[in-house]
């Protein structure tokens, strides 16, 4: 299935369970999990040219673990998941990367970690000069250029 | 289909393209250039949409080979650990790059009268100085004039503000008492010339919303364009014809539509940069020049230089600029000049990276392995996020022959022409000059309170600077180009781009760039009467 267009089922099961192996949803900062169903909703929906690279990862994942993710228990879903990070390459790296920037795009999640829920443009963003005294020892030292003859 | 025949052609309308343009626009002759890409539309930037970091791992991938945009061509550089990085539009990759404006310093030129190594260049940096000048008024640049370790500049728009990460840096760099400056920038620091003041939209290098970093689509184009200049966009070169004398007769193209074209020229100007360039000559084949254009000396495509760029990052416990600010302000040239005790040749700059976004960070550090899966990700994660700090030495790529652009027997692009295959390697001096701006960039991480420390050595996707594949000089046999840009071999063939550089200096090159196309424009337009003698 790994040029499929869309991912499969099964597929999808296991990426929502992997990618909340990823990202666990946690009380203490009051985030989801990457497995949220809007953040799924995302992944699935934006997944476009990474679509294959995707499917050949699960395709990966589901070999190394032999029946659906969720079924492991957790010491074997952790070493299935470390062995599928460590040999997956390319694959298991667009995987990650999918889940990343889907879940550090959510509104909970930014909220959680104090930004702004917008694009940059067009409000930007104000830098303070800062203190160009600490330049002053520069100039104090001093130097030349060195010459071209 | 014939179309009329006009006095100059220029391929490419990137950095040097637009300035070459604009430069013969006042001689008032028939001046057309052709493009492979087409207008770039700001209000569809990445920085306009809450996906904006996410685009950056697609269309809008510094790697033409990820990007995969109609406009660009493929590239095969699996035998070079650093990845060609471009943009095909109008503006080429003005549109995409972080703006960081050095210029080479004097010494760059004579690097065989000084350290003995490579060549000197056939010009000095005295006989380009008019041309930076007037380049960094067309452009726009930021700055502080007067940094004792850089060439003097001038520049018209007070410098970037040092915000949450240049004092880091300052304090860290004052503290081993190493140079360090902020550098001009081509991002606007007020209203300048029609362009909006920058914002920090941070996202700089994938192409500016505000219109605040230079591009040439909206600097020297408009002004070219309003001088009567011709801009054909959408057209792809396949080839350089050349006649019975020997002397290019124009161009093949592909227009928009994908109708091959010839279009007849007086003078013809390449301005495709050092891996666009070679390969447009090399596909220039005929029975005069079997084995490419221009290329009796057999340089074409040889010495292809990159700046390796050996980067070093840490965080830090302060709050950073992260994504808030452009991403550089800052640079060093404290080991910029020969000092053999170091045990290399020749020298670096040094860059600093005000952090990163959100995404970039988390991406990042999981590939590094220093932000784990699971529950301590969340801790962790906000201890990285907005702490990031950058050190980046971007290294003197001296020139080597085995370094180079050729054709690839199989790779073609969407209209059949061959692509561009690159073999390259990082040279043992190179090697040794990373090694140590590593080991600086640790000690001013460490100065800083930076810990998780994370190098990228070679930064792979860091082949922005495509350099030396048409090298200039006096000897017909060593170069390919003369001292103003004329082709040894075809009298009417110029070449305007960073092929032309003799040796690559440790500094980001496109200042010198445009100001090298506005050398030899202004060279060819005292030489008019007499300019294929």
């Amino acid at each position: 299935m790994s040029d499929a267009k869309q991912l499969t089922a099964a597929q999808r099961a296991d990426l929502r369970t992997v990618a909340a192996m990823i990202v666990p949803a946690s009380d203490e900062y009051k985030v989801p999990g990457a497995d949220d169903a809007e953040i799924q909703a995302d992944m699935l929906a934006t997944l476009g040219r990474d679509t294959a690279l995707v499917a050949r990862a699960l395709d990966h994942l589901a070999d190394l673990a032999g029946k659906p993710l969720a079924e492991l228990d957790d010491a074997r879903r952790d070493a299935v998941a470390q062995e599928f990070r460590s040999r997956g390459g390319a694959a298991a790296a667009t995987l990650v990367r999918v889940v990343l920037q889907c879940y550090y795009r959510d509104d909970r999640v930014l909220r959680s970690l104090g930004l702004e829920l917008r694009a940059p443009f067009p409000k930007g963003h104000v830098l303070p000069d800062g203190d160009w005294s600490l330049l002053d020892p520069v100039k104090a030292r001093g130097g030349t250029l060195r010459r071209a003859p | 289909m014939k179309n009329d025949p006009v006095d100059v052609l220029i391929i490419g309308a990137g950095a040097s393209g637009a300035a070459v343009a604009w430069s013969l626009a006042d001689t008032k002759m028939h001046i057309l250039c052709l493009d492979q890409g087409g207008w770039m539309n700001p209000a569809e930037y990445p920085s306009t949409g809450r996906d904006w970091e996410a685009k950056f791992y697609g269309e809008w991938s510094s790697s033409p080979n990820v990007r995969k945009r109609p406009e660009d061509y493929p590239i095969n550089d699996d035998n070079s650990p650093i990845k060609v990085v471009n943009f095909n539009a109008v503006g080429g990759s003005t549109v995409m790059y972080t703006a960081h404006w050095p210029r080479l310093h004097p010494s760059d030129f004579k690097v065989k009268t000084l350290d003995g190594v490579a060549d000197d260049w056939p010009i000095d940096y005295d006989a380009l100085t008019p041309f930076f000048e007037e380049n960094d008024r067309m452009m726009g640049v930021s700055g502080l004039s007067g940094d004792p370790l850089s060439p003097l500049s001038h520049p018209p728009m007070p410098q970037q503000p040092l915000g949450l990460s240049g004092p880091l840096i300052g304090k860290a760099m004052n503290q081993l008492g190493w140079h360090w400056w902020p550098s001009d920038t081509t991002v606007a620091t007020t209203d300048y010339e029609g362009r909006a003041r920058c914002i920090n939209l941070g996202h700089c290098t994938p192409a500016c919303a505000q219109g605040a970093k230079a591009s040439t689509d909206i600097t020297y184009w408009p002004h070219a364009i309003r001088a009567g200049v011709e801009l054909r966009t959408h057209c792809r070169v396949r080839e350089i014809l050349t006649n019975e004398d020997g002397m290019a007769s124009g161009v093949v193209y592909y227009d928009k539509d994908g109708v091959e074209q010839f279009q007849p020229a007086e003078v013809v100007i390449i301005a495709c940069n050092g891996v666009g360039t070679p390969r447009l000559l090399l596909n220039s084949v005929s029975g005069k020049f079997p084995n490419g254009l221009a290329n009796s000396s057999g340089l074409v495509g040889k010495n292809l230089m990159f700046h390796p760029y050996a980067q070093i990052y840490g965080f830090v416990k302060e709050p950073t600029d992260s994504n808030r600010a452009p991403p550089t302000c800052l640079w060093s040239k404290e080991f910029y000049d020969t000092d053999l005790s170091r045990g290399f040749v020749r020298g670096y700059g040094i860059q600093f990276g005000r952090g990163a976004g959100p995404v970039f960070e988390a991406v990042a550090s999981e590939q590094k392995g220093i932000l784990p899966w699971g529950r301590d990700h969340h801790r962790v994660f906000r201890k990285l996020n907005g702490h990031r700090l950058a050190v980046s030495a971007i290294c003197e790529d001296l020139p080597e022959e085995h370094n180079r652009v050729a054709l690839d027997p199989v790779l073609k692009d969407s209209h059949g022409i061959p692509a561009p295959k690159i073999d390259y390697t990082i040279s043992a001096n190179s090697r040794k000059m990373m090694d140590h701006g590593l080991a600086r960039g640790r000690e001013i991480l460490e100065a800083a309170g930076a810990t998780d420390i994370c190098i990228n050595d070679p930064i792979p996707w860091g082949g922005w600077h495509l350099l030396g594949t048409a090298r200039m000089g006096t000897d017909p046999a060593r170069s390919v180009v003369n001292e103003w840009g004329r082709s040894h071999d075809v009298k009417n063939l110029f070449i305007v781009d960073g092929s032309i550089f003799v040796t690559s200096g440790g500094v980001n090159p496109t200042s010198t760039i445009q100001a090298l196309a506005l050398y030899i424009a202004d060279q060819m337009k005292q030489r008019l009467a007499n300019l294929f003698d």
